[in-house]
């Protein structure tokens, strides 16, 4: 036990910036505050841990006491407590039991949930964008302050995706690169917005739970489904109303009077011709570059999209009308002597279908899930034999739940699990300068269950002792998100 | 990393908890509501910057103290000074080992200032600076062991009793022992000279060169720390009783002088589960019970 100094590494030390006090500390070893300890050359935490109340509506039993500044969400306790991981403490999961290992009756069976933080280097952070707007090409590179921090990813239904962090941004690139990326997928998991450039694309600031802000447009609505599910949705609202309609889609630009559900109501050819390549009667791929115009086309007339009427079947006086797949955008058209399409003042009754349109919107807003993966030591803290762990959760008689929020566990190797960050109490996540995530995890299971899985029995606390030591935050309600 | 205080009411409702870097404060008052809150407001007014004021002279506060002059400037830094010169001259102390309980004592006027109280207390870490008024009266429990729950004795400390301060110290505790004790309280006029005395005591209980005993330099387990290379325990193997009784007797002899010249009102020295007793009359045996003031 009796070390000489010389022969410690001076280049293991951290240099806590956690408070002025500035403590230096060796591995192994905590802080002055005993709330920030150095594992492994890591800073991790060691505060005392929240423990999330399952209540919604909890005004009245609100204990105000704050001379200035932001209440800290500390609240009366009551029933239906749920122990979060959130400032468990990461301190030596290796090695060390979890550092809250607690019991609690629920529903007569007594319940154990191991109450830990991980460490993740392997993790990030899953974004759906809803718009249609071209956000950049599949594979681009997003950056933050200039720094990659993930890239674009398979686009989804009305939604863009990207795919930020991973091990390879958070500590396969330059020291910046790793800490911006461990900023944007910390800020973002606690729900604050952040600005992101894409290579070729779009500006656009993602915040959980909140609209896309796409070039400085707040993006409103979701489209209601692709041009041709579009048709497919209005075609006997539109029936007898107007001879012809497109609607404007990146992905696929439905026309009424060749698509399947215009040929269903006998709606007769009216010698329309579009750009793109047909994919099937009706439906029209790549009509337009995408971008950030009619439908997530780079357009701003739609006519472009146009070629001239066939003289064999279309007559002067057929009407058009053309919409995006918002209803955002809208013209009426009707074909002059020469048939060329007019535009003129929309009827009544086709601002109602483009209104309807736009009401059968959702909102668009930006999603965001963490994902990683407790594949690793994290499960020593929890049972003696890791492996149990991860076959009882995979059997489900081990629930995992992130700052109490449901997670879903990929099948296969390993704990990963993704969770939508706005389930989860505010700010649920931390960063060590690794760098890497601090995010919560909790398993909860039957104790004779834990018991049986090798779990550190001698470690288990009932709940009623973690209460005077720990936070009490109202929880956020479920499902619903937090405001 | 961004900090920010912790200022809340603990679920009870009643005691304040303040937090700062390793300031961990509970206070509790009692009188009128009006006069609680008023207190409790300037707790935390008095609370907000405190860590930084102290961290502005952290540097000297790390040095040994001069017996004679002050170099600091703050009103706690200064406290501090003050409760650790008189060992100064005779030992090896910084004004580091009376951090706690000057802390707190600042905390408790501040409210004494602000309010008419009863009663209050400023709880930090185990160091608490007390308040009492006419025929209030506080029972507090002594712990065997701080890292360990369980209440050995209790005793009362009345109105009338001179003691406004309590501290223990020990090689259990959050700081560095150079001694051997598991728990040294104290008892004092003020918190800053109790915890100051508890340190002097708790170093003092030790088995100088003793092979069970593995001490470290302080700064192999913190490099800062204020007392640099000076053998710090870390663990204590089998002793006889008749090592326990030595070591005890080590401390009891230091702490008979300082009760002596006024500096302490009591203590109570623990190892290894047996107790020495010193200037303690009122002290009375206890069953197993959380640590409690009440």
């Amino acid at each position: 036990m009796v070390t000489d100094a010389t022969n410690t590494a001076i280049g293991d030390k951290i240099r806590c910036d956690a408070c002025p006090v500035m403590c230096y500390i060796r591995p192994g070893a905590a802080g002055a505050c005993d709330r920030y300890a150095n594992q492994d050359g890591q800073l991790v935490r060691v505060d005392p841990h929240i423990v999330l109340e399952r209540t919604v509506s909890h005004g009245g039993r609100l204990v105000p006491f704050q001379v200035t500044g932001d209440w800290d969400g500390k609240i009366v306790h009551q029933p239906d407590i749920f122990v979060t991981a959130i400032g468990a403490g990461t301190t030596y999961p290796d090695y060390k039991p979890a550092p809250f290992i607690v019991s609690s009756e629920v529903d007569g069976v007594d319940m154990v949930t191991v109450v830990t933080e991980g460490i993740f280097s392997y993790c990030g952070v899953k974004v759906k964008i809803d718009t249609d707007r071209y956000l950049g090409p599949e594979t681009a590179t997003v950056r933050a302050q200039d720094e990659a921090v993930g890239h674009v990813t398979t686009s989804e239904y009305g939604s863009q995706m990207l795919s930020l962090g991973g091990v390879h941004h958070l500590t396969g690139g330059s020291k910046k690169e790793g800490r911006v990326t461990c900023d944007t997928l910390m800020d973002l998991s606690n729900c604050k917005p952040v600005e992101l450039t894409i290579d070729g694309g779009a500006t656009v600031i993602v915040q959980a739970g909140h609209p896309p802000i796409v070039n400085g447009v707040a993006e409103e609505r979701m489209r209601v489904g692709c041009g041709s599910a579009t048709i497919g949705m209005f075609a006997r609202q539109w029936h007898a109303k107007v001879d012809e309609v497109v609607v404007v889609d990146d992905h696929i630009t439905g026309v009424l009077s060749e698509h399947q559900a215009g040929k269903l109501l006998d709606i007769a050819d009216t010698g329309i011709k579009m750009k793109g390549h047909r994919s099937t009667p009706g439906r029209y791929f790549q009509v337009a570059e995408p971008g950030t115009g009619w439908g997530g086309t780079n357009i701003s007339d739609p006519l472009a999209i146009l070629g001239p009427f066939d003289v064999r079947e279309a007559r002067p006086g057929m009407t058009m009308l053309m919409v995006s797949t918002t209803g955002e955008h809208a013209g009426y058209y009707v074909l002059d002597d020469a048939l060329r399409p007019i535009e003129k003042e929309m009827p009544p009754d086709l601002k109602l279908s483009v209104e309807r349109i736009q009401e059968n919107c959702e909102p668009a807003l930006c999603t965001v899930l963490f994902m990683a993966g407790a594949g690793g030591s994290l499960r020593a803290g929890v049972t003696d034999n890791p492996v149990r762990l991860t076959r009882s959760v995979k059997d489900a008689l081990t629930r995992v739940t992130s700052g109490g929020a449901p997670v879903y566990v990929w099948p296969g190797g390993g704990i990963t699990f993704m969770v939508d960050v706005t389930q989860m109490p505010a700010g649920a996540f931390g960063y060590v300068p690794t760098p890497a995530l601090v995010a919560p995890i909790e398993f909860t299971l039957k104790l004779s269950d834990y018991a049986a899985l090798g779990g550190h029995m001698d470690h288990v606390r009932p709940l009623s002792t973690l209460r005077n030591h720990a936070e009490i935050r109202q929880a956020p309600s479920m499902p619903g998100r937090r405001a | 990393m961004r900090r920010a205080p912790q200022i809340a009411l603990l679920p009870d409702g009643r005691r304040l908890h303040l937090q700062d870097g390793p300031i961990d404060l509970i206070v509790e008052a009692s009188g009128k509501e009006a006069d609680v809150r008023s207190a409790y407001e300037a707790a935390v007014r008095r609370f907000k910057g405190l860590l930084d004021e102290l961290c502005a002279e952290l540097a000297e506060l790390r040095k040994p103290a001069d017996p004679l002059h002050c170099r600091l400037e703050g009103v706690v830094a200064r406290r501090m000074h003050a409760a650790v010169a008189p060992f100064a001259a005779d030992c090896f102390i910084t004004p580091m080992a009376a951090v706690a309980g000057s802390v707190a004592e600042e905390i408790l006027g501040a409210m004494q200032g602000a309010a008419q109280l009863r009663r209050a207390y400023v709880n930090n870490g185990g160091d608490i600076a007390l308040h009492l008024e006419g025929s209030e009266r506080f029972r507090v429990g002594l712990m065997d062991r701080p890292d360990r729950q369980g209440v050995m004795r209790t005793m009362t400390i009345d109105a009338d009793d001179p003691s406004r301060g309590i501290a223990t110290s020990g090689r259990h505790g959050r700081s560095f022992s150079l001694g051997i004790a598991d728990a040294v309280t104290v008892l004092a006029r003020t918190a800053s000279q109790a915890d100051a005395a508890a340190t002097i005591i708790a170093n003092a209980v030790d088995l100088p060169g003793h092979p069970a005993v593995v001490r470290c330099p302080a700064t192999d387990l913190q490099p800062e720390s204020d007392l640099g290379r000076r053998l710090v325990t870390r663990d204590v193997g089998r002793l006889t009783r008749g090592e326990v009784g030595m070591a005890l007797a080590a401390g009891e002899s230091v702490t008979l002088k300082l009760l002596a010249v006024g500096l302490i009102d009591g203590a109570v020295l623990c190892l290894f589960g047996e107790k020495a007793f010193v200037g303690m009359r009122k002290l009375q045996a206890h069953g197993e019970r959380a640590l409690k003031i009440a």
